[in-house]
């Protein structure tokens, strides 16, 4: 249970990613993408919650990588050793952050993720965390955004079924400007329960 | 006195110093109590060792002139004017306060009321010397305390000038020879103000060149003797006119904040402060008038005890009057309780006028001898009360402004450092800049960076720089040599410190790493693989593809420079390591290239091939794997 005592912030940048994989993989990946963490409330404390559970690793993409230049090799073999994948980021322009889809696009490779006889991420769980300034009304076919977070999402939860994985039910926050002390802690330890959820629901 | 004589009783100080200063510091006493009980002892009460107390006496005040100098170079002008409450509220209302209750006191002893008035004054004043020895000992010199303090004590020595002028008024008013007391006085106020001019205008404009001009000879001990005559010029300026040599020596500190070479004179000078500081106090044990306090020990230990307990009253209610809690009231009170070494100057300079009673003239030096005695004693006494009724001990919060604290100091700001330094400024961060090309510190100024003169490898230099509190240490001087010596360094003295290194070439960073640096970067790698970059560019391939082509060769490259550290310093062994790390390099990116060449127009990165080969019905090993 080493990674408990971690800080978010553990993951180095690319050459040194290699030889810090560990021999006993912790089971959850959650692949976190904001560029002003630093500045983030919601999505900070989420990464906090989480980074206290056994058995997370989170892996900050914007420290990991501020130049964009993604070590292919060295997150096609973290994918390898998780069992549940998560990607956790503010929704921006109805997407995800320009940094997470460079992830994709560069680590998610046909023959890696998807393609051939043994896609090497067949049978993980995919979920994603998603925050959003709006409030859940106007994420509906009658709300302002016209659509609900399902279809906006729908890129995702296809990539899943692309790539065989198992496409878990979203965590999202919606207002997240005003989700502050009282209910942002509810949040955070409700986000707790909902990973641990998954991890147990993986390793069955 | 003849050569043995010197040799002699320069062995005796230095005797009772090395023994009574550790005993009284490990019996809890503080240093300052250590020399004043040493100098009593060897002193002519005693054990009669020092011969004449007097003329060493004159030696030592100037350890209180150095110590205000140094002050006054670690205060600038703005920060004076930012304290300005202190100085002129506080340490106004605690002469006034202490003058309040001791001058009814002195017209009960028969005094006049403007002579006990002016005695009073006097008396409010405290021991600059063991009052921030004290502090500095205790760590609380840039407390709040500390800087009440200090406020309280500037404040006093600015007060000494208009009682000189005084004295000789008073002095009109009693004796028979009257005129010339007063005309004298106030030619004395024009000569003492000529003086604090000539010695400001000469530190502002004489000093810099001067110091130039001795720092472009690169001899270490002409600069530590040009300031040691700085000092000793402006106290004898000083002297000459009547004024408090460490007034004036506080005066230069502070014009003299300013330059680049504040830190190198700080380092220079210090050793001299603390030798003649420890002297200084043991003259005041010397000092102490046994005889008289063998024939009444009671009158003199009363009078001692009663001036302290007034000036403890006085200024803990004027330190209430200005807010302070009561705790910070009663630490600053007891802090400042004693009598200040101004007296003994005082008794001297009054004898001529005949203004005080005989007896009492020669009891004052003695009470204010013993209540400097006394006063170490009270704070310890008070210490242990705080500590005993309050669990938590109200520790001094440190102060951002009293010293200039910085997170990162920059060695050397040459073509190197200035990008970094400029970086880091430009995101707000506070840094001290040091180098040593006198030419590269005059464009700097201009520009209007202020930048410290000095040789970033030496350890004194670099603590006064703020090694001790910064986090980060920027290592950008150009020698070589230099480089490897000043990582080495600052890895033994200040473990704390983050040291990002400058390398010369690999070889130099694999060599910086063994000496203890935190990071190293080649000094031309960056811009080297820009240009690389910049001329596939302009071959015609696309910015994005030349972009990641560099970013993969450093990848590639920083991974191998991690993985191939030499197992052994010497030449054989880095050969190896660096012949092993240019072959696995050609191969990496010769293997790259061969996926780039294999292709059919898909970038492989953003992986369109194998899925073009499957839509396609060939069977194409898959990238990834």
């Amino acid at each position: 249970m080493t990674d408990t005592t971690q800080s978010p912030i553990l993951v180095r940048p690319a050459e040194t990613v290699a030889t810090e994989l560990r021999a006993s993989p912790p089971r959850c990946l959650l692949v976190v993408a904001h560029p002003r963490l630093d500045r983030s409330t919601v999505n900070a404390r989420l990464v906090d919650a989480a980074a206290g559970l056994a058995g997370v690793e989170v892996h900050d993409l914007y420290d990991a990588y501020p130049d964009y230049q993604i070590d292919v090799a060295a997150e096609q073999e973290r994918l390898r050793q998780h069992d549940v994948i998560g990607l956790q980021f503010p929704l921006f322009w109805y997407s995800v952050p320009a940094l997470l889809k460079e992830w994709l696009d560069l680590v998610w490779l046909h023959g890696f993720a998807y393609g051939g006889r043994a896609p090497s991420l067949a049978g993980k769980v995919l979920f994603c965390t998603a925050s959003t300034g709006g409030d859940a009304h106007s994420y509906r076919e009658d709300g302002r955004n016209g659509h609900s977070m399902d279809e906006f999402l729908r890129p995702l939860e296809r990539t899943a079924v692309l790539c065989r994985m198992r496409w878990a039910e979203p965590y999202l926050l919606h207002d997240a400007p005003r989700l502050q002390g009282e209910k942002l802690e509810h949040a955070a330890g409700d986000y707790v329960r909902y990973l641990d959820a998954l991890m147990r629901e993986a390793a069955r | 006195m003849n050569m043995d004589d010197i040799l002699g009783r320069t062995f005796v100080y230095l005797l009772a110093g090395v023994i009574a200063v550790p005993l009284a510091k490990r019996l809890g006493l503080g240093s300052v109590l250590g020399y004043i009980i040493a100098g009593a002892l060897i002193g002519p009460g005693v054990l009669s060792l020092t011969g004449d107390v007097a003329e060493v006496g004159h030696v030592a005040e100037f350890g209180i002139v150095i110590l205000l100098f140094l002050i006054g170079m670690e205060v600038r002008p703005a920060l004076l004017w930012q304290m300005k409450g202190l100085i002129f509220g506080l340490g106004a209302a605690q002469m006034l306060a202490v003058a309040v209750v001791v001058t009814p006191v002195a017209m009960m002893l028969g005094l006049s009321f403007p002579v006990a008035l002016t005695l009073s004054l006097i008396l409010a004043m405290s021991s600059t010397a063991l009052v921030m020895a004290t502090l500095e000992e205790k760590g609380q010199r840039s407390g709040s305390i500390g800087r009440a303090c200090f406020g309280i004590l500037l404040f006093q020595d600015l007060s000494i000038i208009p009682l000189f002028l005084v004295v000789p008024l008073l002095a009109a008013d009693i004796t028979t020879a009257a005129g010339d007391g007063g005309i004298a006085g106030w030619l004395l106020g024009g000569e003492a103000l000529a003086a604090v001019v000539l010695v400001v205008l000469a530190a502002r404009f004489a000093v810099r060149p001067l110091f130039r001009f001795i720092a472009a000879t690169h001899s270490r001990e002409v600069f530590t003797a040009a300031a040691l005559m700085l000092v000793v010029g402006v106290a004898a300026v000083m002297t000459l006119v009547g004024l408090s040599p460490a007034l004036g020596a506080f005066i230069a500190g502070v014009v003299l904040s300013e330059t680049e070479f504040r830190q190198e004179i700080e380092s220079d000078i210090d050793p001299f402060r603390g030798l003649l500081l420890g002297l200084f106090f043991i003259t005041v044990g010397a000092g102490l008038d046994l005889d008289l306090l063998r024939r009444e020990p009671l009158a003199v230990i009363a009078l001692a005890l009663g001036l302290m307990l007034a000036k403890t009253l006085a200024m803990y209610a004027a330190s209430r009057a200005f807010r302070f809690r009561p705790l910070e009231a009663i630490s600053l009170a007891v802090m400042l309780a004693q009598g200040g070494e101004f007296i003994f100057v005082f008794i001297g300079f009054a004898g001529q006028y005949a203004l005080l009673p005989e007896h009492l003239s020669r009891l004052l030096p003695a009470t204010v001898a013993i209540s400097m005695l006394l006063s170490p004693l009270a704070m310890l006494l008070l210490d242990r009360v705080i500590r005993h009724r309050t669990s938590t001990v109200p520790q001094a919060a440190p102060d951002t402004q009293f010293e200039d604290r910085v997170d990162v100091i920059v060695a050397g700001f040459g073509r190197f450092g200035q990008i970094a330094g400029r970086l880091l400024q430009a995101n707000g961060q506070r840094i001290s800049i040091m180098d040593a090309s006198l030419t590269q510190i005059e464009i700097l100024r201009r520009f209007g960076q202020r930048v410290n003169f000095g040789d970033a490898t030496r350890l004194d230099l670099l603590r006064a720089a703020g090694a001790e509190t910064a986090k980060v240490l920027i290592v950008a001087i150009d020698d070589r040599e230099q480089i490897t010596q000043l990582v080495e360094t600052a890895r033994v003295a200040f473990p704390h410190l983050v040291i990002l290194s400058r390398a010369w070439d690999r070889r130099h960073a694999y060599e910086l790493l063994r000496h203890g640096a935190d990071h190293v970067e080649s000094e031309t790698y960056e811009s080297s693989l820009a240009i690389g970059m910049e001329t596939l560019i302009r071959l015609g391939f696309r910015a994005h593809r030349a972009h990641r082509s560099a970013a993969l060769f450093r990848m590639h490259d920083r991974a191998l420079f991690g993985r191939n550290q030499p197992s052994s310093p010497d030449e054989t062994g880095f050969l190896q390591a660096s012949k092993a790390a240019a072959t696995t390099l050609a191969q990496l990116l010769a293997a790259d290239l061969e996926q780039e060449r294999s292709h059919r127009g898909q970038d492989e990165d953003w992986g369109t091939q194998g899925l073009y080969g499957e839509l396609s019905g060939e069977t194409t090993a898959s990238p990834g794997e």
